[in-house]
């Protein structure tokens, strides 16, 4: 089935090729766009940026591959990124994936059988001064506790 | 020397809006005076006198950066800032973003006038993505009052602020991966020359400056340049202001706070980090960033010569050393971002090493084969040591795979690889040995203080 965006996000994108010089710059973005709509970027989405900015699907597709947070296949309804790198790991990272592991059921890099959290692992976040954390989502959770961990994921299983 | 100040912070406390910024710091009346009543020659000459050191990492004075862009009879400029923010343990520019975005977008107004260009892109990875709505915000409201748009202040120079996002590529910090990424390709590192002055963003002259960088811009100019510089301790070898400093790691109160450039890392554990965890002894810090090569709480200065500019601390420990680029280069490591990394004395530094390591083989581009086999290699050596199944030959192993790195890449992410294993595995060679021969075991292993 072909991809469109909502009216909405097509708003957007025509506000977003405002901005450069080339149509070809708005492919992060627009792939941004495409991915909060649908979650991953299909065939169907990588045909629709490049009919949309002029660019070969060979190419939106090498800019898909090289970068961590677009989804090349369907993922979970939330997704939980843990930080462990060293500053997070020196404060505890180390028992907060292990935490989200249990509470879970899953391993990192897994999605719970409901289809509902996804579970990552991510290089730092720039909050190594609230460590340890994690995103949610588009939220960031700093300074966490094993409390605080077990409300917010709960929260993710009851949604 | 520990000397808080707050022209950049005064703001996080107060609000983010730019009528707080307008009323509580003077805001926009640098930009409002530049472009009113100086030229671009002129600012760019007053810029240099500031003496701001890059704080992306390298240390490159921001001034003489700018003097590099030559108005091009064809092509129009670009300046790009990079808040990527993606060196781990660096965790500075968010809270700029946060909780002062007007001083980001006023310094980008000084910036383009003082290079000539009409836009601006911030680029800010796309985790941060309160950031995002802060800086979006600000520019909003810096439209509205007129100070962005054709003619900001009355002033018959357009300018344009726009926030461009990443997707999760810690390369994308190196400044021509970045232009690649802005332009909409794969985040990979370019050739150079040419040098973004030269041939940058889309093909035209750009200065990147990171976002720190040009956030202290106004305070400068409002201070006036060389009384900006004055505040550092380090005036008087060209590194000045003030900047912020992060604190995180194995300290009571991690944190981000602004000082006068030159505090000792001593300092900044003791006095504003409220010392070690459980009061336990320093084992090392890492001094700006994973890819500055740590410096063990034993070092000491060795610097005999009297014209050496580290005379004056021979024979005292690095860690009362202050912090500046070219002080940090003569104790054997870098500057980096100004955020510390700080391990307490039970720390294991073979599996930091191998957390290091594990972040690079996952973020190496792939370009260089060096860097990418090289990463891959580290990582998975260490692994093995770590795993108990290494032997001494593995160590040997360990430090030809990040020489063969060093000098041989395309960009300053192999060093940033090479460097700080070469010094794990210096400064820590016993407990590496140790388990090669098996006295040491992961089972004792810890990164956390209890
Ligand atoms: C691998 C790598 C990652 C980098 N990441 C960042 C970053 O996240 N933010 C940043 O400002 N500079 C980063 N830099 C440095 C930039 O290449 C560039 O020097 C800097 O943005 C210039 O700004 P400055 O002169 O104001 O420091 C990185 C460099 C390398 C080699
Ligand atoms: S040094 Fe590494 S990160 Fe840099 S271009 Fe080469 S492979 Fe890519
Ligand atoms: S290491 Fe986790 S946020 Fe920096």
């Amino acid at each position: 089935m072909a991809f469109a965006l909502t009216p909405e996000r097509e708003n957007e994108l025509q506000d977003i090729l405002t901005r450069y010089p080339t149509r070809m710059a708005a492919t992060i973005p627009l792939l941004h766009l495409c991915q909060d709509q649908n979650g991953w970027v299909s065939e169907e989405v990588i045909q629709f940026v490049s009919q949309k900015l002029d660019v070969p699907p060979a190419h939106v597709q090498g800019v898909v591959t090289f970068y961590t947070l677009f989804n090349q296949k369907p993922v979970g309804k939330h997704q939980v990124w843990v930080c462990r790198t060293l500053p997070c790991a020196l404060r505890g990272a180390g028992d907060v994936i292990a935490q989200c592991e249990k509470k879970l059921g899953i391993h990192v890099g897994e999605t719970t059988k409901d289809g509902k959290v996804t579970l990552r692992t991510a290089e730092c976040l720039a909050s190594c001064g609230t460590a340890p954390m994690m995103q949610v989502d588009k939220d960031y959770h700093e300074n966490l506790t094993p409390e605080r961990i077990d409300a917010i994921l709960t929260r993710l299983q009851e949604s | 020397m520990l000397r808080r100040t707050d022209y950049l912070t005064k703001v996080y406390a107060l609000g983010h809006s730019l009528e707080v910024y307008e009323r509580q710091v003077q805001g926009y009346q640098a930009a409002r005076k530049v472009l009113l009543t100086m030229t671009r020659e002129h600012v760019v000459d007053e810029a240099k006198k500031a003496n701001i050191r890059g704080r992306g990492g390298a240390g490159f004075p921001m001034g003489i950066k700018w003097s590099f862009m030559r108005p091009h009879p064809t092509k129009p400029a670009y300046l790009v800032i990079n808040a990527d923010e993606g060196e781990p343990g660096t965790h500075k520019d968010r809270t700029l973003m946060e909780l002062n975005p007007h001083s980001i977008i006023e310094g980008c107004i000084i910036g383009c006038y003082a290079i000539g260009a009409n836009v601006a892109y911030i680029y800010v990875r796309d985790e941060l993505h309160l950031s995002k709505e802060r800086l979006w915000g600000a520019i909003k409201e810096a439209r509205a009052k007129g100070y962005l748009g054709k003619t900001p202040f009355g002033k018959n120079y357009p300018i344009e602020v726009h926030v461009h996002t990443g997707a999760g590529a810690y390369i994308c910090g190196e400044e021509t991966s970045l232009l690649n990424s802005l332009e909409g390709r794969r985040g990979e590192p370019r050739l150079k020359p040419p040098f973004p002055a030269q041939a940058g963003a889309f093909g035209c002259p750009t200065t990147v400056n990171n976002l720190e960088t040009i956030a202290t811009v106004p305070a400068a100019f409002m201070l006036g340049c060389e009384n900006y510089s004055k505040l550092s301790a380090l005036h008087h070898i060209g590194d000045g202001g003030v900047r912020l400093y992060g604190i995180n790691g194995h300290v009571k109160k991690p944190c981000v706070v602004e000082l006068a450039v030159g505090p000792t890392i001593n300092e900044l554990i003791y006095d504003i980090g409220g010392g070690i965890l459980g009061d336990k002894p320093l084992m090392c810090v890492i001094p700006g960033g994973s890819s500055t090569p740590l410096l063990r709480a034993d070092e000491v200065v060795n610097a005999p010569d009297e014209k050496s500019p580290l005379h004056a601390w021979h024979g005292k420990s690095v860690m009362d050393v202050p912090l500046g680029v070219d002080t940090m280069r003569g104790v054997g490591t870098m500057l980096g971002t100004c955020c510390i990394t700080v391990m307490a004395e039970g720390t294991d530094p073979v599996l930091a090493m191998l957390n290091l390591m594990q972040f690079y083989h996952h973020e190496s581009c792939g370009q260089c084969t060096p860097c990418r086999e090289g990463s891959a290699w580290l990582d998975r050596t260490v692994q093995k040591l770590y795993d108990g199944q290494g032997t001494t030959d593995d160590i040997a192993l360990l430090a030809d795979l990040a020489n063969n790195i060093m000098g041989n890449t395309l960009c300053a992410f192999g060093e940033g690889t090479a460097m700080p294993a070469l010094a794990f595995l210096k400064k820590y060679r016993k407990e590496f040995e140790a388990y090669a021969t098996g006295a040491r075991t992961k089972a004792q292993a810890r990164l956390t203080v209890d």
